[in-house]
């Protein structure tokens, strides 16, 4: 296989860097060891747009967090994924604690971050009543914002796809082998040459940069784990509120979701294995101790999952993105930690312009700037819903109860490109199995409908990668 | 909009049940909405027997049950339709529904039966640590893709929670050859029926781990094993008592919950204790001439008592139809003690009642050896020895409406436990 | 002479019975009903069981067909009988109550339908 640009790994950056490279006219192509786009970090994250006021001044973390932030109304537009400016607030607990809050608030009005304000404890409360007794000042930040993660990922996929770039999955990068003009990427299908490489592998970046670089990076698999609870409890806060960032990361956040439901974590501990993503009734507890910390009240016994998801945390602290010193046509998108949803947007742009620079490309004529969110007619209004339905009957039999989810939605799921081929590839394109009863009632009939799709036998459906298939074989 | 008398969410055993009765009440324009291809609910994957006893007295399989309700609403020629999914539920009493033949349809209805039943507890909302690899599943969903689709989800299996649905399934998945390793029960008793106990596990050798708990999923992809402790008295785990099973496979029969996202919508009242809507001794929710049976009210035990509680719920919709002018009321609270967790129903009006009135309800513990009293204010009207009584079974009692005589100032009823 | 200890499986209730061997003579005490007297013999002596399971069923509305023993067999039985179970397959339409196997296994029971299935 042959192209001019290759991106290993199919998380938010890899997708936003297909997206933005799709624009010009190269062949691009998107490699990731997964079944799905969105499998890795993507999926498991708090799902914020943040402002940009806690990143480091003059650092990557807050040049491309600002710029994202900014980016990324116009683009839900453009795209059409779920995102919602709702605010995002720091508690500031004790009065001696307030020349760090000073700090943030002064850090982000010099990167430039808009609608910053500092408040009191009474007029913090009055925009956010749920907020805890203990409290000196607050910080606002009126742009803060929440997103869906898979949404955003996932979009920006499709619209990339729809201007011909191409995603291969299952597809594993085993070695790079560097070659006159470009590179030689040995993969599980097979060998693919092409002249830029685009490392945008999540906690595995090290391992792809240090191929073919001698400026070794270390990544370290920082875990987060979440609890997220039933859409009752979805009005609990209406902002997302964090705690005053201390040694130890901004810690537990509590925040609604795009979609209603209330979100509380992450915790942060480093583990060796990348692929280490269990929940621990430890962390639990102290993800919970700490929420109860910001917000009063939370209402824990209707969580309806627990989950974690892994960081890219790199050794100097900072994003690592740009062309590599020592190996011309790779460009590294590494050490994507927090805000690295925030900043995906901002980095594909940046990625893209920096390459058809040294590819010397120019941009398509007929470019496909927009994309169109998988119809979801219980959004819908009451009329508008009947009428499509009438229209698109398989859009009126739902499978999924607590979310509404249809089997039109179910099938175009799998129909799109890149398109899902696993029960988590559909549950992140359209709901089915979020819900309250986590796929309880869904599975069989969603099960059914991938193996229709797919061709494929109701034995090898999977909940994700290949051996996650739901029936045990004898 | 069209009209009608009743409509009854649910084709389940309790709307079946309910339509039934209705129409032997009088009610002649009757309309069921089953979301699932066919009527019968849950009982078609509830393939064992043990059903009817009460009610026909004879030991049906679930789809035999089924049947013969299906059968009776079938004679008289009640609506159904099935694959229509209700949307919303106003408290005037629209219901809208949707369907693909069908589309959106709003219905204007003179009463609702509501009747949707209840679903199980996930493994997010029990907080289990460890992977989230595929082998998970509720009991029920490995049920109907047993029973109903055909396929084993499993051939080493871990059962946490000893639900009789996992019960069931513990002996239905030996019987197709999987091995089923150990049931493990959070609390220090069965949540499921002693007959389950003996028939499910006992038969087979499956033991019953009380007061444990899963501790830990390992497998990232598939279930690889799983990781069993013992709790102490408060259903923490006891570290070093930790046991590994190596299974591909863990069902959850963790408890079930009333489905009421409609109910609460409508803004009708929640009981805490049951999660399902507060009904009046004829079954009627806050909501006027919305009325609530089976698993949706309360979670039963036994199918017949669903059944029994329909009836009377399909009744009162029938009656309340009917009825023109407003009558006298003198609603009691039915007030707990001493374990007793809840009644239903919650309040019984002592003039409009039934002569007998069947009260159900359920202890929060195992409670053995002691009395089941009734006051009506202060004074004992009843007293009743217990010799056992478990949070896995339904109790019932049965109140008169004469004992209310001379009774026009009670402010209360209460029932409980007492040595 | 010998005690056992059983909970009654014939219905729902779960009676805690004692039973008494005294060679032939078994008796029975704790039951409610005639049932229970009549489970906790046979269960000392030669215990049986309703056998619940499905077959596959071919041009159905549904895959699987639910079907039990028409009658009590011997709890020994369960797993040969569940041999002959797995192997079988049937056509739609089926009635509730139709035989699928007869004296199944020469258990004395027939394997009956427990559920109509229309062809589709």
């Amino acid at each position: 296989m042959k192209t001019d640009v290759l991106i290993i790994g199919g998380g938010v950056v890899g997708c936003s860097v297909a997206r933005f490279l799709s624009f010009y006219d190269i062949k691009v192509m998107l490699v990731d060891k997964e079944e799905d786009v969105c499998s890795g970090t993507s999926k498991a994250n708090s799902a914020i747009v943040h402002a940009g006021f806690d990143a480091s001044f003059g650092s990557l973390k807050q040049k491309f967090n600002i710029a994202g932030s900014k980016m990324m109304e116009e683009l839900s537009k453009e795209l059409d994924f779920p995102y919602k400016r709702n605010g995002s607030m720091v508690l500031c607990k004790y009065k001696e604690d307030e020349p760090q809050l000073r700090k943030v608030y002064e850090n982000g009005i010099k990167g430039g971050v808009e609608g910053l304000k500092l408040l009191t404890a009474d007029e913090a409360r009055a925009i956010e009543p749920g907020l805890t007794d203990e409290l000196y000042m607050a910080l606002l930040a009126e742009s803060g914002a929440i997103v869906c993660p898979f949404g955003l990922t996932i979009a920006m996929a499709e619209n990339a796809a729809a201007n011909g770039a191409e995603f291969i999955m299952d597809c594993k990068v085993e070695d790079i082998i560097k070659q006159e003009d470009g590179y030689l990427v040995k993969t599980g299908k097979g060998d693919i040459l092409t002249r830029v490489v685009v490392n945008a592998a999540g906690v595995y970046a090290d391992a792809i940069h240090n191929m073919v670089s001698d400026n070794k990076l270390h990544i370290t698999a920082r875990k987060g784990e979440y609890k997220l609870m039933d859409k009752e409890a979805g009005d609990h806060v209406s902002h997302t509120i964090f705690l005053l960032p201390g040694k130890m990361g901004k810690g537990v956040l509590v925040s609604p979701t795009v979609h209603g439901n209330l979100l509380a974590g992450p915790t942060a501990d480093d583990v060796d294995d990348k692929e280490e993503t269990a929940t621990h009734a430890g962390s639990l507890e102290e993800l919970t101790a700490k929420a109860s910390d910001l917000v009063k009240d939370i209402p824990f016994y209707n969580t309806i999952t627990s989950f974690s998801g892994l960081r890219a945390h790199e050794e100097g602290g900072d994003f690592v993105v740009g062309e590599c010193d020592d190996a011309a046509g790779f460009f590294d998108a590494a050490g994507i930690e927090s805000p690295g949803l925030t900043a995906a947007p901002a980095i594909g742009e940046y990625l893209a312009a920096k390459i058809a620079e040294y590819l010397g490309a120019g941009q398509k004529d007929n470019l496909i700037r927009k994309r169109r969110a998988i119809p979801s007619p219980s959004e819908m209004s009451p009329d508008e819903r009947a009428e499509y339905i009438r229209s698109n009957p398989s859009y009126g039999a739902i499978v999924c109860r607590c979310e509404g989810i249809s089997e039109g939605e179910i099938r175009e799921a799998i129909r799109r490109k890149p398109g899902a081929v696993s029960m988590d590839g559909v549950k992140r394109r359209v709901r089915a199995g979020m819900g309250r009863c986590q796929a309880g009632f869904c599975t069989p009939r969603t099960m059914e409908i991938l193996a229709e799709e797919l061709g494929i036998d109701m034995t090898s459906v999977c909940k994700n990668r290949k051996g996650s298939e739901l029936i045990k074989a004898e | 909009m069209e009209n009608r008398e009743i409509v009854i969410i649910g084709g389940g055993p309790a709307g079946l049940a309910a339509a039934a009765a209705a129409r032997q009440n009088g009610a002649e324009d009757i309309l069921i909405l089953e979301r699932d291809r066919f009527l019968g609910g849950i009982l078609n994957q509830c393939i064992h027997n043990g059903f009817g006893l009460h009610t026909f007295k004879e030991e049906l399989t679930g789809p035999e049950y089924a049947a013969r309700y299906i059968s009776q609403v079938r004679e008289q020629n009640i609506e159904c339709r099935l694959n229509t999914m209700v949307l919303d539920l106003s408290a005037d009493r629209v219901v809208t529904c949707m369907s693909r033949d069908r589309g959106i349809e709003t219905i204007k209805a003179g009463a609702v039966i509501l009747a949707m039943g209840c679903r199980e507890r996930p493994r997010g909302a029990l907080n289990i640590p460890g992977y989230r690899p595929a082998g998970i599943y509720t009991a029920g969903t490995a049920q109907r893709l047993m029973n109903i689709e055909g396929y084993l989800v499993g051939r080493k299996v871990v059962i946490l929670g000893s639900g009789d649905i996992g019960l069931i399934m513990a002996r239905r998945m030996t019987l197709e050859g999987a091995r089923v390793l150990a049931v493990a029960e959070l609390m220090p008793y069965s949540g499921g029926l002693r007959r389950n106990i003996v028939q499910c596990l006992e038969d087979y050798d499956i033991p019953l781990l009380l007061s444990h708990t899963v501790t830990d999923i390992k497998g990232k992809e598939r279930v690889e094993g799983i990781e069993i402790s013992e709790v102490d008295a408060a259903s923490k785990p006891i570290p070093g008592t930790e046991k590994f099973y190596e299974a591909d496979t863990l069902l959850l029969s963790c408890g079930l919950l009333p489905e009421n996202e409609l109910t609460r919508a409508m803004g009708a009242q929640i009981c805490p204790a049951t999660k399902g809507p507060a009904v009046t001794d004829s079954l009627e929710t806050t909501i006027p001439g919305v009325f609530a049976c089976g698993n949706v009210l309360h979670v039963h035990d036994l199918v017949d008592y669903v059944s029994e509680e329909a009836a009377h719920a399909g009744r009162s919709a029938a009656l309340y139809i009917k009825r023109s002018s407003a009558s006298q009321h003198r609603t009691v609270p039915v007030v707990t003690f001493g374990g007793v967790r809840y009644t239903v129903p919650q309040s019984i009006d002592t003039l409009e009642m039934d002569d007998k009135l069947t009260v159900r309800f359920r202890v929060g513990s195992v409670i053995k050896d002691k009395k089941l009293c009734l006051y009506y204010d202060d004074d004992k009207v009843s007293s009743v020895n217990k010799r056992v009584m478990a949070p896995g079974e339904m109790e019932q009692i049965v109140i008169k409406k004469d004992s209310f005589n001379g009774r026009d100032d009670i402010k209360e009823i209460r029932l409980g436990i007492e040595d | 002479m010998e005690t056992r200890e059983l909970i009654c499986i014939g219905c729902p209730l779960g009676c805690n019975l004692t039973v008494t061997i005294d060679g032939s003579e078994v008796n029975v005490t704790g039951n409610t009903c005639q049932r229970g007297a009549d489970y906790g013999k046979k269960e000392v002596t030669d215990p049986t069981r309703i056998l619940t399971a499905s077959v596959k069923i071919n041009g159905g509305v549904v895959a699987r067909l639910p079907v039990k023993t028409s009658r009590d067999i011997k709890k020994g039985m369960i797993m040969e009988i569940m041999e002959k179970v797995h192997a079988c397959s049937v056509e739609a339409p089926v009635h509730i109550g139709d035989v699928i196997i007869k004296d199944i296994c020469g258990s004395g029971a027939d394997l009956i339908s427990a559920r109509d299935v229309d062809r589709v």
